[in-house]
């Protein structure tokens, strides 16, 4: 899940971490009342959680009070990459004399945080690390042992930070590295942390993303989801433990575990069709679980079939049929459906299913064809 | 013959009263695997399947009373963390954590502690293991498999099914199924279970399914060429999935490779490995 930049400072600010004077604002009259209380120059940063929001004009310098309310209520009426912008952060303009880049991750190959820093922080760092990746400073960091402050320091000496700024810097890296574990973060990071003319280092714009099994032991957190980033049919899949991506084809899919999610998928397009979704109900899933996910693949109106694949182990075939029997029966949809079922009580499942009319396949190969005939069908006969 | 498990397995299951490890250990037992004990914290002193296993309170006392040597872990994603860790402080040689959901810190910890101590884990969010006709330890159905000299390593829980399937059907037999889990951080990989197949005598051939994310399969791939003299055949799940929303700055930085199918398969290809299009057409590509 990810935070927002004005979450992500605000998160930074617990940490000791120093960020700009600012308050986030949902319309230009709220805007203007901070620009004066600020008293100077302001940004007017767009919150959104979408890259590329500078270039898109999401992003603009005011001079006074007034130029700020006018800015804002023109982003607050913007959409940037299809997402509508209904808040928008206030901070105070900086005095920008150098940016760096400070980051932690989950490096996976190696099964630990890495802290990475570079001098040429900013907008171009992706640029910097295709091009020259020395210029980026690895510190692996021991998960039991946490950050060590020599670590920084072999950081702050790594990016060629004058001896001045040490001090502050560190306190700066042990907060990144503190929010980051409290918060269960798979990322946090600081770009630009930037040296202003005053000779502070800020945390001038940041990125937070939560590790989403991790949420239940942070209730506040899970609580600054933004729902305008997902679809409708994502967040309800969500409230059901289902593990939805929709997609654009027209063949619902219904599968058990993400590996033969995707391979259904797959062998789907191998045979000329397209997926309508990506849907994983999980392992042991309920009977209501599954009424739910079918539920949501009918929602989408290009759906002219269904391919069910469950292939049982820890899930019951027969929980499953059930399922679909109780979602049938509300649903009432036209659409063929192909169902295969295989595993752990599969026959029981297949018994429950042998009145509703659907179409049964033995193997994958059998269900994948015969499920894109059936939608090429309904198709032509439309 | 076999990797991990065998006849020799004396298992015991951490959560066996709960509802999915009370019914799997129904299964593994009707499987013929030997086990020995469970643990449930307060359910110490009761027995399980009509009398026949015994559940302690601990792993400690359950080690001590039954001399299990091997664990399978059921509780859910907020207890996991210190189920393997308990498993760990006990002695046992090998975890296998069936468990899906785990924070990703709590599993860089947990691992950390694991490799110190020299204990083998299995998983997380894997479907566990299976030698056929020997032991089950996992969830994968028994019936989907018979004994042979194929060894199958997997990041996927159904898909493995699918193949074994696939492979039982043309009468094709395995040694050992490892289910790794599909989790970014796990215990086993791709390379020690190649590793082991390699060692063992009686696997003939190695049946690899990868999926999209991370670099895993890339990095077998290199090992492959380097050090497997059997040969390797492989699926990646994921060809058609669009690519996912990417986490900021720093995994690209980090990763380095793209995570893609398209990359896995290549390096595959060039280590030797004959990669499937579907899963139903492996068993073809072994013979």
């Amino acid at each position: 899940m990810k935070l927002h930049e004005y979450q992500s400072k605000l998160i930074f600010a617990k940490y000791g971490i120093p960020i700009p004077r600012g308050r986030v604002a949902a319309s230009g009259q709220e805007v203007k009342q901070i620009a004066q209380e600020l008293g100077r120059q302001v940004v007017v940063k767009s919150q959104v959680l979408v890259g590329g929001r500078g270039k898109a004009g999401g992003i603009r310098l005011a001079k006074s009070p007034q130029e700020a309310e006018e800015v804002a209520t023109q982003i607050l009426a913007m959409e940037i990459k299809g997402l509508p912008v209904r808040k928008v952060l206030v901070d105070e303009a900086a005095q920008i004399h150098q940016e760096i880049y400070l980051g932690i991750t989950n490096d996976r190959s190696v099964r630990r945080p890495v802290m990475m820093a570079s001098s040429a922080g900013g907008v171009d760092i992706e640029e910097v690390a295709r091009q020259s990746p020395e210029k980026i400073i690895k510190e692996h960091i021991d998960p039991i042992l946490g950050l060590r402050d020599y670590q920084a320091r072999d950081i702050a000496a790594g990016i060629d930070l004058h001896r001045d700024y040490w001090r502050s810097f560190i306190q700066i890296a042990n907060g990144l590295w503190r929010a980051y574990v409290e918060s269960d973060a798979s990322l946090a990071e600081i770009n630009p942390l930037v040296i202003t003319s005053d000779n502070r280092l800020v945390a001038l714009d940041g990125k937070i993303v939560l590790d989403d099994n991790a949420l239940y032991r942070h209730p506040d957190l899970a609580d600054m989801r933004d729902l305008d980033a997902e679809a409708q049919s994502e967040i309800e899949a969500r409230k059901y433990g289902l593990s939805f991506i929709k997609l654009d084809g027209n063949i619902g899919c219904m599968v058990n575990g993400a590996g033969l999610a995707m391979t259904t998928m797959d062998i789907i397009k191998l045979f000329g069709g397209e997926p309508a979704n990506f849907l994983d109900i999980g392992g042991g899933a309920s009977s209501e679980k599954v009424a739910a996910a079918l539920r949501i693949i009918l929602s989408d109106p290009q759906v002219k079939a269904i391919l069910f694949n469950i292939f049982g182990g820890i899930t019951r075939c027969d929980e499953v049929a059930r399922g679909i029997l109780v979602a049938l029966e509300e649903v009432k949809p036209d659409v063929p459906m192909v169902v295969r079922l295989v595993g752990t009580n599969a026959e029981e499942g297949r018994r429950l299913l042998a009145e509703a009319k659907m179409i049964t396949a033995e193997t994958l190969v059998d269900a994948a064809r015969k499920a894109v005939s059936a939608a090429s069908m309904v198709r032509e006969g439309n | 013959m076999s990797i991990l498990v065998n006849k020799q397995t004396r298992l015991l299951v951490q959560g066996i009263t709960g509802n999915e490890g009370y019914f799997h250990t129904q299964q593994m037992v009707a499987y013929g695997t030997n086990v020995v004990a469970g643990v449930t914290p307060g359910k110490g002193g009761e027995w399980v399947l009509d009398g026949k296993i015994p559940v302690f309170d601990s792993i400690k006392i359950a080690v001590e009373a039954t001399g299990a040597n091997t664990t399978i872990i059921f509780v859910p994603a907020r207890f996991a963390t210190d189920a393997m860790f308990e498993a760990a402080d006990g002695g046992l040689e090998l975890i296998v954590c069936i468990t899906e959901g785990i924070p990703i810190q709590d599993m860089m910890k947990v691992r950390q502690y694991l490799d110190q101590k020299g204990v083998r884990l299995v998983g997380p969010n894997c479907p566990g293991l299976l030698t056929p006709g020997e032991a089950k330890v996992g969830i994968i159905p028994g019936d989907i498999a018979i004994p042979g000299n194929i060894g199958v390593v997997s990041r996927s829980g159904t898909l493995t099914y699918e193949v074994l399937y696939a492979l039982k059907l043309l009468g094709k037999g395995v040694t050992t199924c490892v289910g790794i889990g599909g989790d970014p951080i796990n215990g086993t990989n791709f390379i020690d279970a190649l590793s082991m197949f390699e060692a063992d005598a009686y696997t003939e051939k190695v049946v690899m399914i990868g999926e999209i994310g991370g670099t895993d399969e890339e990095r077998a791939a290199q090992y492959i060429s380097q050090h497997m003299t059997k040969p390797v055949v492989s699926f990646i799940a994921g060809q058609t999935a669009p690519p996912g929303k990417r986490m900021g700055h720093a995994g690209a930085i980090v990763e380095g490779g793209s995570g893609l199918a398209e990359d896995k398969i290549r390096a595959l290809k060039s280590a030797g490995v004959r990669v499937a299009s579907h899963p139903e057409e492996i068993p073809g590509l072994l013979s």
